[in-house]
This record gives structure tokens, C-alpha cells and sequence, in this order.
């Protein structure tokens, strides 16, 4: 395997990418140790990339099944209190969230 | 037609793709089974599944890709026997799990092609790039609280049907027509209702600038929210004019998703969307590839059912109605479908009139539509029966007619009870007329001694006499015998 340091396969600016989709807030020690920890893990991963995998196709699945369909029917639902359950915030059958408006 | 837009020294030619978003017509979501009825209470449709719940599995709904199917052979579409489910990755407060099921690099469906019908009488046909299947977001709801959303997960993974057009439309009047063609043909095939107001059909438009004759397209922007026939005409009038004046003061077009407002009556840029293009998409690990076998396939295309423009052709053919009137026809399935019944044993020009001018002139008057019209299609091809075969005048059938209208009774019941059957016979119109005769000599001797204009006069007089259900033709005869 090939041992090589985080800080070549990572930067801080897609660290903050990352988080930022991620909506997670770091503070620069954070982020600095996710450098290199994310770094290592895409180094490990990228020892994958020495296979040749032209003209192979993508594996979708490794058990060898199919997809199975649901017949069309109404079977679940009608449960609006399990549903609100661990909502914070209710109100007339609704989650109530801060508002969030374009 | 405006295909293009007028700047200072060029002229600018409108560039449309479209995205269309239909939800498809079934019982329960595309991968739970939550119904999917418009206009429950609030949350009451919602599964463990569409709520994000930890360890809930997905398992795809079988008429959601059956109905998919079907829509890509009406789009004359390739039909893709692999199809990938992947996430798309996104965080908003209607999407509990964080991420959308959708297709992404193998939709069920690739290139097709419809026609569309201008204005101006043309035909265009406009590429389809892909329909891809997906789920759709919960629903928020701004103005319960001043300071609060609300969110309502009912709509929460209903499938929809993304339909993806070329670039090919170009001007406001071409986009409509488009999205008219599609909704008809979505409704045709029972796939989608096309109801544009709950929101089961809603379109984006992506708009760019090119000058006339250019090759390369222009930097697009995509408009959100665009959500009826009438918004799409101002949505696109508005970034035309938007981008024409950036190009002309020397700008450059921002890519970016833009908000159509249709109170401020402008489009305005997205921020929620600054990171709308990193989705980071991948393989579904929760679902297999979806395989389609050709024989299923073939088989529901044998079930296909008449399309739009082939039922515009044959009511002209089979029923010899104009081109304009067939159109008119067949733009709503259900008003094809009532035409049809009602034309059924009747004079097919004479009921095509009484549903055209009459009927819809009536409902539209109440705001109503013809599902919920009092009037069966058999009740007005009775209507027609009654005037064809002389029971009854066409004076006195638009009175019966708006009897009909209002009670829902049947004209002969009408005709019947209000003694309104035309009198055709001879003996009674002549006795009806020697009276008028006898009544007005002097304007007998006036128009035996020329004055031919007053014959009008004296058909009127016996009319009159009849309440009307004398038969104006047997009138006129008998009248010119008898001066």
C-alpha cells in the first residue's frame, strides 16, 4: 500500500467545501486534522486506481438479484403523530421550522 | 410571432430548453406506500420512508415506471432497458433524508420528439433530450407565521416524471405551445393531470440570449417556478429583456437559477442555489439497476391510447370538422371524449357548434368545467336529434338549451313538459296565417302591390302566434301560397 501523506491528496480549501455542503461548522484546528485525515483515506483509496478498468463495466450490486417492484397500493401513511413525533416544533399537523423563504 | 427580440443595433434570438416536472398519476409514491391524493391533511401521507427515518429501505413503485414507459413511447422516445437511480445531495427544510432519488447518467428514457402548433398554423417539432423518474420534495408554506415555515411531507416522494427538452423553442408563444402540447399529451395518456394550479405539472425554463445567425448559444439562465401557461409568457418576456440589456451595455449573463416572482412580476437570482451544481451524485446503494423487458415494453405500447394530433386528424377526417375546430376539440381529452358521445348518431358539424359556441360559452360563463357540466354529451346530442329531425326550431332549442344548462334536465323532457314541440302540422299553420291575414289587411294589400320587404313581417306575425314552435320553413311556404 502506498503510505503517503494526507496533506498531498487534500487541501484545506476542499475541506471547507466539503463542509460547508455538508453544513458543518469547523474551527482551523478541525479543519487542519481533517486535512490529513481525509487525505490518508483518499490515498488508501486511490491504491484502487492502479487496476486497469477500462472497458469494464460499473458493478452496481454484488449480489446477483434483481430489482424488486412494489405493487401500486396505499399501505403505509395515516400516521401523522408518529410521523411529528420528534419534531421539535409542531403545529395543526405541520412541522414548524425558522422560516426559510427565497 | 416573436422568436427574437429587438436590441439597439441587433436582434436577438430567444433560446428555450425546457424542464418540465409532471407528477405521475398512481396510487401510492414512487417508493413508499403513502398515498398520493391531492389535498389530505397535513402529514397524514407521509411513510417512515418519505420521512427520512433511519433504516427505512425503498422499494419502487411498478405503474410509476410503467407510467414513465408509457410517456416516453408517447414522446416517441427511445425507451433505456437500464435505468441508475442515484442521489442527488442537497439540504433543504422540505427533504428529510438530504438527498432526492433521481436518475442521473442512465434515465429510463433518452431522445424523443413532439410536435408542437403554432399560432400561425405551423408545426414544429421540438427534441426531447431524456424523462428521467425521481421523487418529489415535502411542501413549505410561508404564510401561516410571521416568523415560522411551515412543512407539510405529504407530496414527499410522489414521483415525478422530469422531462428534459432540446434547446429548440425559441420565443414565448413557441414555450407555451410546448408546454400545452406536452400537458395534453400527458393527459392523453392518463399519466399526468397536468394540473398546473395543485402543482402536478411544473416547468423551469432555461433562457438564452444568441444574435441572430450566431451558431453558439449564449450563457443561460434557469427560471424556477414558472407555474402556469400565463407565467411562462411573462417569465420569458421579462429575462429576455433582463439579459438584452446586460448584453447591449456590454455585460455577460450570470449562470445562475433565478426565482420567478409572478407578483413583482420579475425573475430574481436563487442563493440557495450558489452550490446548486455540486449534487455530488452517486449510484443509489439501496437500489439495483432497474431492467425493463422488451416484451413489457411492447406490450404497453399496444395499450397506448389515440394521441392528440392522431385524434385532431381524425375528427377531421371521420367527422369532417375544420382544422381549427378539431384542435379546439381535442385540446382536453375529456372535452374530445364528450364530443365523441354526443356527436354519436347525431349530425357531427351540428353538435361540434352547439359544444364550441354554446356549451363551453355557457360553462365558461359559470366558471365551470365541462366534467361538472349539468349537460350530458348525451343529453346535447338529444338536442341535436331534436332539431335535426324538426321537433324543435334552433330558436327554440337555445331555450330549451339554457333550461338544460341550468336544471340538467333532458331536452325532451323539457320540450315535453313546456309544450314546446314545433308545430309542423300543415292544417295548424294555415289556420295560424289566414288569421295573421285577416288581421293586418292593409299591409296584405301593401305587399301584394310590392311591397316585398314586409314578407318578413307576416313571418314574424305567425311565429309570434306560435310562441315560436311553428316551423319556420313550412311557414315561409305556406305564407308565399297564400298572399
Amino acid at each position: 500500500m502506498n503510505e503517503r501523506k494526507g496533506q498531498d491528496n487534500m487541501d484545506r480549501k476542499t475541506v471547507k467545501k466539503v463542509a460547508r455542503l455538508a453544513r458543518l461548522e469547523l474551527n482551523d484546528t478541525q479543519e487542519e486534522r481533517l486535512v490529513e485525515q481525509l487525505g490518508n483515506i483518499i490515498g488508501f483509496v486511490e491504491t484502487l486506481s492502479e487496476v486497469d478498468t477500462n472497458n469494464v463495466e460499473p458493478l452496481a450490486s454484488v449480489v446477483d438479484n434483481e430489482l424488486r417492484l412494489r405493487e401500486d397500493k396505499v399501505v403505509d401513511g395515516g400516521q401523522q403523530d408518529a410521523v411529528l413525533k420528534n419534531a421539535p416544533e409542531t403545529a395543526e399537523g405541520y412541522f414548524v421550522i425558522s422560516k426559510v423563504v427565497e | 410571432m416573436s422568436t427574437v427580440i429587438q436590441g439597439e443595433d441587433a436582434v436577438w434570438e430567444i433560446v428555450i430548453g425546457m424542464e418540465v416536472h409532471a407528477q405521475v398519476t398512481a396510487e401510492s409514491k414512487l417508493f413508499s406506500g403513502a398515498a398520493t391524493a391531492f389535498g389530505a391533511e397535513p402529514n397524514s401521507q407521509v411513510s417512515f420512508i418519505d420521512a427520512g427515518m433511519p433504516g427505512m429501505l425503498p422499494t419502487l413503485n411498478r405503474v410509476a415506471v410503467q407510467q414513465a414507459v408509457r410517456t416516453g413511447l408517447g414522446l416517441n422516445a427511445q425507451v433505456n432497458h437500464v435505468s441508475v437511480f442515484a442521489r442527488k445531495n442537497y439540504f433543504y427544510p422540505d427533504l428529510p433524508t438530504g438527498y432526492q432519488i433521481s436518475q442521473y447518467e442512465h434515465p429510463i428514457i433518452g431522445e424523443g420528439a413532439i410536435e408542437i402548433d403554432l399560432p400561425d398554423g405551423k408545426v414544429k417539432t421540438i427534441g426531447i433530450t431524456r424523462l428521467h423518474l425521481e421523487q418529489d420534495a415535502g411542501k413549505s408554506i410561508h404564510d401561516m407565521h410571521p416568523t415560522k415555515s411551515y412543512i407539510d411531507l405529504n407530496r414527499a416522494g410522489c414521483a415525478l416524471m422530469e422531462i428534459v427538452s432540446e434547446p429548440d423553442i425559441r420565443g414565448p408563444d413557441e414555450a407555451t405551445a410546448y408546454l400545452s402540447k406536452l400537458r395534453m399529451i400527458l393527459q392523453y395518456l392518463g399519466t399526468c393531470n397536468g394540473n398546473m394550479e395543485e402543482g402536478s405539472m411544473r416547468a423551469d425554463v432555461n433562457l438564452s440570449l444568441r444574435k441572430l445567425g450566431d451558431e453558439k448559444f449564449g450563457t443561460r439562465a434557469e427560471i424556477k417556478n414558472v407555474n402556469s401557461i400565463k407565467a411562462v409568457q411573462q417569465a420569458i418576456e421579462y429575462e429576455a429583456a433582463r439579459q438584452l440589456e446586460i448584453l447591449e451595455n456590454g455585460g455577460e449573463v450570470v449562470q445562475e437559477t433565478r426565482l420567478w416572482d409572478p407578483v413583482k412580476m420579475e425573475t430574481r437570482s436563487m442563493r440557495s442555489k450558489e452550490d446548486a451544481h455540486d449534487y455530488r451524485y452517486f449510484p443509489d446503494p439501496d437500489l439495483l439497476p432497474l431492467e425493463l423487458e422488451s416484451e413489457w415494453v411492447n406490450s404497453l405500447k399496444e395499450t397506448l391510447p389515440e394521441l392528440p394530433d392522431q385524434k385532431k386528424h381524425r375528427f377531421m377526417e371521420e367527422y369532417g370538422l375544420s382544422l381549427y375546430d378539431s384542435s379546439v376539440l381535442i385540446a382536453e381529452r375529456s372535452r374530445a371524449d364528450y364530443y365523441e358521445k354526443a356527436a354519436n348518431g347525431q349530425d357531427p358539424k351540428l353538435v361540434a357548434n352547439w359544444l364550441l359556441n354554446e356549451l363551453l360559452g355557457a360553462l365558461n360563463k359559470e366558471n365551470t368545467l365541462l366534467d361538472d357540466s349539468k349537460v350530458s354529451a348525451e343529453q346535447l346530442g338529444e338536442l341535436v336529434g331534436l332539431i335535426d329531425d324538426n321537433t324543435i326550431s334552433g330558436k327554440i332549442a337555445k331555450d330549451v338549451f339554457a333550461i338544460m344548462v341550468e336544471t340538467g334536465k333532458s331536452p325532451s323532457d323539457i320540450v315535453e313538459e313546456k309544450g314546446l314541440k314545433q308545430v309542423t302540422d300543415t292544417g295548424a299553420i294555415e289556420t295560424l296565417i289566414d288569421q295573421v291575414i285577416a288581421e293586418n289587411p292593409d299591409n296584405v294589400a301593401a305587399y301584394r302591390g310590392g311591397k316585398d320587404k314586409l314578407f318578413g313581417f307576416f313571418v314574424g306575425q305567425v311565429m309570434k302566434k306560435s310562441q315560436g314552435k311553428a316551423n319556420p320553413a313550412m311557414v315561409n311556404q305556406i305564407l308565399k301560397k297564400k298572399l
